[in-house]
């Protein structure tokens, strides 16, 4: 994994982003007609699209929880959304991620009031540049509150890293394939609470509280952006007719 | 905003203090301060902060009156979509017909419209609803529109005043279903008129004084006929 590549030129990154910039975020609240909660979101390079469905009884049976709704994440990459294309379909990393993003929503949903329900957030992934977890969880919390589920919090997620032994905030790209360590995190930003947390490669102590630091503060500015873009829609329909 | 619009709140959006008020619907506490749990309009008129919720299923609440669909017929019993999270039972002992086990499906059938009451919700969230009231029956003809559950008390108007009056001003026959669907059976004009209408009431559902708007947008259009 060792790089030629610098990452680093006079403090600023290969993309002119200074250590603790994010890449450039627009969200979009219910875009889609069909579907009872979407979000597009695009975020640097990446592009993604969720669509929420339910509360709805849960089939087959046998997944049903009789205290409470069960959320179903289902993440997928589009087959043109990297360079070489993706074999479509689930895959072992998708999988992954479907799993710690249903659990991470699980957190926040009102979950108990619809037992036997399950809540199916489809998120694709429809362009990837780096941190399509994050973006897709982000996104997947503002299709929630846009299909009108109960939820204690709007989660949020982000991520930091290493690169030339320096901790940024939400890795590229390059960063993120040349760099030595990715570190992404969702949080509740009302009460701080971690709903996700993954760490690839190594990070020592300090520099650990160094990059979750940054990546609180990088949460609690998406989490800004999200409730823009919510009330944008609301509002915005509310007013103009 | 404008003043007569009211203020939209967000999930995990601060309310106010317990000590103050009183946590109403759409609402949750946690260390003695009231949150909003659902994207909705604030209510913060009486003793309660009520959120109610701009989007979202019906939530069957016993004796309320509904529009349902047939899903499937059983041997003894039919499964009917009232627009809530779960399909709710229809038992063949609470519908007004004698009907032969097995005979379901000539009764009612996959498709069918009824208007229903929801008989009992339990615990783990079981539907059951009943053909055995006033005025319920199965739907023949007519039109069924769709609004957002929680806009169906706008529709209604208080004491049923919106209703009412779109009810004399285009002579239809209107059913609303507090799962947000909405029967109406008249002539061509009259249904075409209900719908625009409803749509508006929809969009204008949060200004305030919207019976009197309505009340002469009726009366204005009534006049241009004759």
């Amino acid at each position: 994994m060792k790089s030629e590549i610098k990452l680093f030129e006079n403090g600023k990154r290969l993309d002119g982003r200074a250590p603790d910039e994010l890449r450039k975020i627009t969200i979009k609240a219910g875009v889609l007609h069909r579907a009872e909660g979407s979000c597009y979101l695009e975020w640097g390079g990446n592009k993604v699209m969720v669509a929420v469905y339910g509360p709805r009884e849960a089939i087959p049976r046998h997944t049903q929880n009789p205290l409470r709704a069960i959320v179903t994440a289902r993440y997928n990459m589009a087959a043109f959304s990297v360079d070489d294309r993706k074999r479509p379909g689930p895959d072992r990393r998708s999988r992954e991620i479907s799993k710690v993003i249903s659990e991470a929503l699980e957190n926040v949903i009102l979950v108990e009031k619809f037992p036997r329900a399950t809540i199916d957030v489809n998120i694709e992934v429809l362009d990837a540049e780096a941190g399509t977890r994050c973006a897709g969880l982000t996104a997947a919390a503002v299709a929630l509150v846009d299909a009108g589920i109960p939820m204690k919090d709007i989660p949020v997620a982000c991520a930091a890293g290493k690169i030339d032994n320096q901790i940024v905030l939400d890795l590229g790209k390059d960063e993120d394939n040349y760099g030595s360590a990715d570190l992404p995190i969702a949080i509740s930003p009302r009460t701080g609470e971690i709903l996700l947390l993954q760490m690839d490669g190594h990070l020592t102590q300090e520099e650990f509280d160094k990059a979750f630091d940054l990546v609180l503060k990088g949460c609690n500015a998406i989490s800004e952006i999200q409730k823009k873009a919510i009330l944008e829609k609301y509002q915005s329909e509310q007013g103009g007719n | 905003m404008d003043q007569d619009k009211r203020e939209i709140v967000i999930p995990s959006q601060f309310l106010g203090e317990i000590k103050d008020k009183k946590a109403g619907n759409g609402t949750f506490v946690e260390k003695g301060k009231i949150y909003a749990e659902i994207l909705g309009v604030l209510n913060n008129n009486s003793n309660y902060i009520n959120v109610i919720p701009l989007k979202g299923r019906y939530d069957p609440v016993e004796k309320d009156f509904v529009i349902g669909i047939v899903i499937e017929a059983m041997q003894s019993s039919w499964l009917v979509d009232i627009n809530a999270a779960y399909p709710a039972l229809l038992h063949v002992n609470e519908v007004p017909w004698d009907i032969e086990f097995g005979e379901t499906e000539r009764y009612l059938n996959k498709g069918d419209s009824i208007m229903g009451k929801v008989l009992q919700v339990d615990q783990e969230k079981k539907l059951q609803i009943t053909l055995k009231d006033r005025n319920l029956y199965k739907i023949k003809g007519g039109y069924i529109s769709h609004v957002e559950p929680s806009k169906v008390p706008r529709i209604i108007g208080k004491k049923g005043s919106m209703i009412s009056l779109l009810k004399k001003y285009t002579k239809c026959r209107i059913f609303v279903g507090q799962n947000g669907r909405i029967w109406i059976d008249g002539n061509e004009d009259g249904i075409k008129k209900v719908i625009e209408t409803i749509k508006l009431i929809e969009d204008e559902s949060l200004s305030y004084g919207l019976t009197n708007k309505i009340e002469d947008l009726l009366k204005k259009d009534t006049k241009e006929v004759h």
